[in-house]
């Protein structure tokens, strides 16, 4: 990285340079997952970095989610950063002992004197006929509990500079990256470590200014409230869309002021609407705001309550696009102009 | 007794009615025998004096009691520095006085007080004494195992000659993560070492209702890793079996595993006896395993060799109490956390 910017550079490459800045830069960064030496596990996103940095600090693992996981929590405890990785966070449910018990709970159970700084990377990697357990975005289950901090990078910088804060940050930290947003391409600026602020200072950011509606989501979400907004400018509708980037914990300032401003809240979350992210955005901002400031009842887009089918014709249908979410606001939005004229 | 083939039960190494003889000394000097007694009698008098505070209703949290476990702890932890890495269970009191954590801090900790091991954060089940290489205890069966793996992961790249020492029971055993653990362990290279104190039960349930065979390190053999099922409650025999382990597992950089037969003298959780609660456990089996005491039988072989009096002995008892007494009323007396605490130790500050 020694120009200032690199053009034209992957979400995927991103996270790389991430993990190629870490190794280099912090002797106590070890990775360690299945499928780390193996060209398609993790897409582009570790391209031989074992090659680069050695076997002893890019580690593939038997297949022990349980262990592995424990492992790099017992390392954290002596001093290293350990990142390991779940290449599908379906698996990462056989290590849910080590995650919520243990890695969420060491530093207040035992008086605040250890710092289990670990870093557990789930890969959601959905579609393409997998079906049910390969495919699940399972972010608010981890979110829900206090003690993780729980970040989904959606841009081609946030998926190098999240990873690298993830890191050095003394909490233990569920990185969420999606292959969905793996080829989105962007300009990857110079990393200043100095610069950037610690993930304890890190929260939603606003990616676009409006003034008809709200969108808010998180990783691949957050991207398609992007690419909605861009839709509804067709029908000279003006958006806010926030990218919430760290969902534990989870700040909902920004979304308040914006949905003041506004009068209108849409959530988009590729999980499950019950007891999940959508819903917690939605009820934080209806405690907070004076209701007469609301313009519709607030909206939320998110799986249909049903595990991922295989079948081509289902799935096509169990995921959203974004010309349908479209089509979706503006029917429940109501005639926005009528409102607020353009 | 069985021959050594790991892969049968443990026979006689259970039967109370079997060693329960004065220990063979093997030739330690009385300084260190006496150091030996002195330290399973300090975590037998304090976990005494616990269940009195748990009976006056002064401790509620649960307090799950290793009297009779003693010398496990004590005698693994004769060949473990500061800078060793050790990690418990929900029965840790042993293992984090052993380590050289701190009486008054034990108590204090268990009465949830500020000056606590875990500042008044943990209670009984999760204890952390970091400066003295015990790096924390929890409730959650087999949780500290892989653990305690990434500690030796720590400890090998260190290359500093570390280890790692993971203390579970056998109800452990039965968790899955222990399979994955012994493997990844083996398969790397690590310098953990696994102590099981096979004491019999998982709460209230006999291992024979529960496991095909009573022999725990079994599974290490499973996983290619070196194995020795030994008489718990004999110090000098866990002290020297660890003592040769440990030896090779610091030079050649590799897992241990230690079986250690005993058992406990109150039930799984609190001073209750839990004579009416299992299938076997029963009155006449606990005043026999009783007479397997392992600190009568220290005692009484420093007797016959003349290297401990009847006096001594006794004026050793009231140093302790007196010294834990101090302990106690002082703990009862000390602050609580502030509610801050509650919410300034969920995240890094």
């Amino acid at each position: 990285m020694k120009e200032h910017f690199l053009k034209n550079q992957t979400y995927g490459q991103a996270i790389r340079s991430g993990f190629e800045y870490l190794l280099e830069n912090h002797k106590n960064v070890f990775a360690f997952g299945q499928g780390l030496w193996s060209p398609w596990y993790v897409g582009n996103s570790m391209t031989e970095l074992e090659k680069q940095f050695g076997k002893e600090r890019v580690i593939d693992s038997p297949v022990s989610e349980l262990a592995c996981t424990g492992a790099a929590i017992g390392a954290s405890l002596c001093g290293y950063r350990p990142i390991v990785i779940h290449p599908r966070m379906d698996f990462m449910l056989l290590a849910m002992d080590q995650i919520i018990n243990q890695a969420a709970k060491w530093r207040s159970m035992l008086g605040g004197q250890v710092s289990p700084a670990v870093t557990i990377r789930g890969i959601i990697n959905r579609g393409g006929e997998q079906g049910a357990q390969h495919s699940q975005s399972l972010h608010s289950l981890f979110a829900h509990i206090p003690g993780l901090r729980v970040v989904m990078p959606s841009t081609v910088q946030d998926a190098r500079d999240l990873l690298i804060s993830s890191v050095l940050c003394d909490d233990p930290v569920v990185y969420i990256d999606d292959r969905w947003l793996y080829e989105r391409e962007e300009t990857l600026f110079f990393y200043d470590e100095h610069a950037i602020k610690t993930l304890s200072h890190q929260g939603p950011v606003l990616r676009r200014e409006g003034t008809d509606i709200t969108l808010v989501g998180a990783g691949f979400s957050a991207y398609q409230c992007e690419l909605i907004a861009e839709e509804l400018i067709k029908n000279h509708i003006l958006s806010d869309v926030i990218d919430l980037r760290v969902i534990n914990p989870l700040d909902v300032n920004l979304v308040q002021k914006s949905v003041k401003k506004t009068g209108r809240l849409c959530v988009i979350d590729g999980s499950w609407k019950n007891c999940g992210l959508a819903g917690e955005v939605i009820s934080a901002v209806l405690e907070k705001i004076p209701l007469h400031h609301l313009k519709n009842n607030p909206l939320r887009i998110t799986l249909p309550e049903a595990p991922a089918p295989c079948s081509r014709a289902l799935e096509q249908n169990y995921y959203s696009d974004v010309k349908k979410m479209t089509l979706k606001i503006r029917e429940k939005m109501g005639n926005v102009h009528a409102v607020t004229p353009v | 007794m069985h021959p050594q083939n790991i892969s049968q039960g443990l026979g006689e190494l259970v039967d109370p009615l079997k060693f329960n003889h004065p220990l063979n000394l093997c030739g330690l000097t009385r300084e260190k025998t006496f150091s030996l007694l002195k330290n399973m009698l300090t975590i037998r008098i304090i976990e005494e004096k616990i269940s009195h505070l748990i009976v006056r209703g002064v401790v509620k949290t649960p307090c799950h009691l290793g009297t009779g476990q003693e010398a496990i702890a004590v005698g693994i932890s004769e060949n473990l520095t500061k800078h060793d890495y050790a990690f418990g269970t929900h029965r840790s009191h042993s293992h984090y006085l052993a380590m050289g954590g701190g009486v008054y801090e034990l108590i204090a900790e268990v009465l949830g007080k500020k000056e606590g091991a875990s500042k008044g954060m943990g209670g009984s089940m999760h204890l952390y004494g970091g400066e003295v290489g015990f790096m924390g205890s929890v409730p959650i069966v087999g949780a500290t195992i892989p653990i305690a793996v990434g500690a030796a992961m720590a400890a090998k790249m260190d290359n500093n000659q570390a280890i790692a020492v993971c203390f579970f029971g056998d109800g452990a055993a039965e968790e899955g993560v222990l399979h994955e653990s012994l493997n990844l362990a083996s398969a790397y290279n690590l310098p953990v070492l696994f102590v099981c104190e096979n004491n019999l039960y998982s709460s209230h349930l006999d291992i024979n209702l529960r496991q095909p065979c009573d022999r725990v390190a079994r599974f290490a053999q499973a996983h290619c890793i070196e194995a020795v099922t030994i008489d718990g409650n004999d110090v000098v025999g866990v002290r020297d079996a660890s003592l040769n382990l440990i030896k090779k597992m610091r030079s050649e950089c590799r897992p241990g595993f230690i079986e250690a037969v005993t058992y406990r003298w109150c039930g799984h959780v609190g001073p209750d006896e839990n004579i009416d609660v299992g299938v076997r456990r029963s009155k006449s089996e606990l005043d026999a395993w009783k007479q397997r005491d392992p600190i009568k039988r220290l005692r009484q072989a420093m007797m016959l060799e003349e290297s401990l009096t009847e006096s001594s002995y006794l004026q050793l008892v009231d140093n302790i109490n007196g010294m834990v007494d101090e302990a106690i009323i002082k703990a009862e007396k000390a602050p609580y956390p502030k509610n801050e605490a509650l919410y300034d130790l969920v995240y890094e500050a």
